[in-house]
């Protein structure tokens, strides 16, 4: 094998596998990815796009527009509402013809702004080029990143600017970038990975300048060996390390890829940064390097439409502010009727019942699944089995803080570490009682921060 | 005849052990907050603002709280305090819970099919809820749940409806709703209700519910002045000024209604 595993090298593929550190828990999953060899279309304009103006965690941005106004292609629409927040910006000109509210992909209604496209598609005046970035000040490099609106695009949606402003008391010294792409049926970064390679290592080398770190490692999943081989070649001389993952998941979650690559645990409730460690996905290092060298704020992304009854599944290069209903229509329609429709992956995506969501920064997948596909079950009291425990990768108690969570023991539920669930799903997919362990998890967690927002905002007072 | 002689023995000297850990370690109890807390309703429900039945009573007591912040006491239990305190009577207006939605099943559509945990602050993490309208009653039962006089019964057909003569007033409800479909008001103005939430377009809302106000205005032309305020496209009742019960005729969709 050509790439560097993080062990030693020179085994073979077995051995080294085997010396990889593995996280605690997880599950191997079907991995259902039917769309690695589309390649990437780029969907025609729409007359109509929605752009919210949150597709971020954080403070929705301002709307620097009003209706009736012209706009163009990476015209500023919204700006940064605070320090935790990103601007968004236009997907193409035209008209902006209200300025409303849709419903988001968590079911919530967003604020949003209405653009009636023209047809011209007329770029705007792009941001100042670095034509040496190698040379710019990180702080340049950073300013640039808020200003493009980039946010991580593997889900989340944090903005990355803020990730990559540390505070002061601690050092990064590895960059990873996330390629690992574990949750099944999405494609959407395996595609970028062997069609945009030089653009990831670009970006991957412009944030390690921004940080000041030597250490660049992408991270891919062994079940991609094309992008693993595509990415290697590139990265040869440009000092970027390539590291092939065992296929378990959530290899993807942060601090499980920073434990099996630097074999550093993340403390429960601390940041990546405590063990100076940041973790970005590969979409978002490209939209980095897009952004500094051409100019080019955050207003398309990648997003797989799959499942069985798409007629034609495929990797698409979506504008912002698509509708999910437009997508699909590229995609050839469905063959037979969805019974459920999923934005993200199966595992950690959010269900929707209206294709009018617009994609958002973070639309990583649409995924639709056929009545065959889902199963209703009614939950059963939990069996003390403990298989939960044994797939939890944040070597939780899902079970029992489940029955803690039912009878509204929040506290407990909270001192018990419910913060530390990353949502991943591996809980519910092992329960043989059919519990909706995350959904209680979910409620434990919002709760929480509900508690702690009234606390901050009494103490405030 | 020694059992017997051994029972009573044991008997007396414990009881001169408790006599005198009593006499010696006992804690003073200020007769004032026993006799308000024999005044207290006992439900523990929090509406005051405390942590309890006695914890309001000690904090009257000691001047931290006034007497008349329980919505559940009544008029005279109040009178009785006032006079235990040697203040003033001021009595709060004793409120009542609305739930202001009349989406049941047969009116307001459905998204979804929902199969999760079956709470409304649950369903609200998945995609928003199974309901078409984002603002109505998700009619699982959380404030059911959390009313302590069992003053909430659920409709089978999935919403919730508030007993006037159970409710108290003390707001668990309001606090339990995660889409604040619940409005507590002043209970003498508790006449008509405007059973709507929504402040979305009439256009909008009627996609989704057939029983939406329509923000038609015939109720606020009709009204006295003041007496029925616009919010954007939805009704709602000036409860300082409220209009008479005649006005329920004129509303076309039946949203606005007497109280139930």
């Amino acid at each position: 094998m050509s790439h560097k595993m993080p062990e030693k090298s020179g085994l073979n593929k077995g051995d080294q596998m085997n010396k990889q550190i593995k996280f605690y828990g997880g599950v191997k999953l079907d991995e259902g990815k039917m769309t690695s060899n589309e390649p990437i279309i780029s969907a025609p304009l729409e007359p109509l796009y929605t752009v919210p103006l949150q597709q971020h965690i954080g403070a929705p941005a301002k709307a620097v527009v009003q209706k009736g106004d012209k706009v163009l292609r990476g015209q500023l629409l919204g700006e940064a509402g605070s320090f935790v927040s990103a601007p968004v910006h236009s997907p193409t000109s035209g008209t902006v013809r209200e300025l409303s509210s849709c419903l988001g992909p968590a079911g919530a209604q967003l604020p949003a702004v209405v653009i009636e496209s023209d047809g011209e598609d007329t770029a705007a005046e792009p941001l100042p080029i670095f034509a040496n970035w190698q040379e710019a000040s990180p702080d340049e490099l950073k300013a640039r990143v808020a200003e493009a609106g980039i946010v991580g695009m593997g889900g989340a949606a944090f903005p990355t600017a803020v990730k990559l402003s540390p505070p002061p008391n601690v050092t990064i010294d590895t960059v990873i970038l996330n390629g690992v792409e574990c949750e099944p049926c999405l494609t959407a970064d395996h595609r970028l990975m062997l069609e945009h390679t030089e653009t990831i290592i670009t970006g991957a080398r412009i944030i390690a300048r921004i940080l000041g770190v030597k250490q660049i490692i992408i991270a891919i999943e062994m079940n991609k060996p094309d992008a693993l081989e595509m990415m290697t070649k590139k990265a040869e001389g440009t000092g970027v390390e390539v590291v092939g993952l065992r296929v378990l998941y959530p290899q993807g979650a942060e601090k499980q890829l920073i434990y099996t690559v630097t074999g550093r645990k993340v403390p429960s409730g601390k940041l990546p940064a405590h063990v100076g460690c940041l973790v970005t996905n590969v979409s978002s290092a490209a939209a980095i390097a897009d952004a500094v060298c051409l100019g080019k704020p955050l207003y398309e992304r990648i997003t797989t439409v799959t499942g069985t009854p798409v007629a034609k599944p495929g990797n698409i290069l979506c504008r912002v502010g698509t509708p999910y209903s437009s997508a699909l229509a590229l995609c050839g329609g469905v063959k037979e009727d969805p019974l459920k429709i999923i934005s993200g992956g199966p595992m950690m995506g959010m269900s929707v019942y209206s294709l009018d969501i617009p994609i958002i920064k973070g639309t990583s997948g649409i995924l639709l699944l056929a009545a065959d596909e889902v199963s209703q079950y009614t939950p059963n009291a939990c069996l003390r089995c403990g298989r939960c425990n044994d797939a939890c990768p944040m070597e939780m108690i899902p079970g029992i803080l489940s029955s803690t969570i039912e009878f509204h023991h929040f506290s407990l539920a909270e001192r018990w570490h419910v913060m530390d669930c990353i949502e991943c799903g591996c809980c519910s997919y092992v329960c043989p009682a059919g519990r909706p362990l995350v959904q209680h998890m979910r409620r434990a967690k919002a709760v929480a921060n509900a508690t702690r927002r009234a606390a901050e905002a009494a103490s405030k007072k | 005849m020694i059992d017997i002689v051994m029972m009573t023995g044991t008997g007396v000297l414990l009881g001169l052990a408790i006599g005198l850990v009593v006499r010696y370690f006992g804690v003073p109890v200020n007769p004032l907050v026993e006799s308000l807390n024999e005044l207290m309703p006992g439900a523990n429900c929090g509406g005051c603002g405390l942590a309890g039945c006695s914890d309001y009573a000690n904090a009257m007591a000691t001047g931290r709280a006034k007497p008349g912040l329980c919505p559940v006491m009544s008029a005279e239990a109040v009178a009785k305090c006032c006079e235990l305190l040697g203040v003033e009577s001021d009595t709060t207006e004793p409120k009542i819970a609305v739930v202001c939605c009349s989406g049941d099943d047969d009116h307001a559509a459905k998204q979804a099919f929902y199969n999760g945990v079956n709470d409304c602050l649950n369903a609200m993490l998945v995609a928003g809820g199974s309901k078409g309208c984002t603002y109505g009653c998700l009619g699982l039962g959380s404030c059911a749940r959390a009313c302590p006089f069992g003053a909430i019964e659920m409709l089978p057909n999935h919403l919730a409806k508030i007993h006037a003569d159970l409710c108290t007033g003390c707001g668990k409800c309001y606090m339990a709703c995660p889409r604040n479909v619940i409005k507590l008001v002043p209970r003498s103005a508790a006449k008509v209700h405007v059973y709507c939430n929504s402040p979305k377009k009439a256009p909008i809302k009627r996609t989704v519910c057939k029983a939406a106000c329509i923000g038609c205005r015939k109720c606020a032309k009709t009204a006295g002045e003041g007496q029925i305020i616009m919010n954007g496209y939805l009704a709602s009742i000036n409860y300082d000024n409220p209009p008479a019960e005649g006005i329920v005729e004129v509303c076309p969709t039946k949203c606005l209604r007497k109280a139930d």
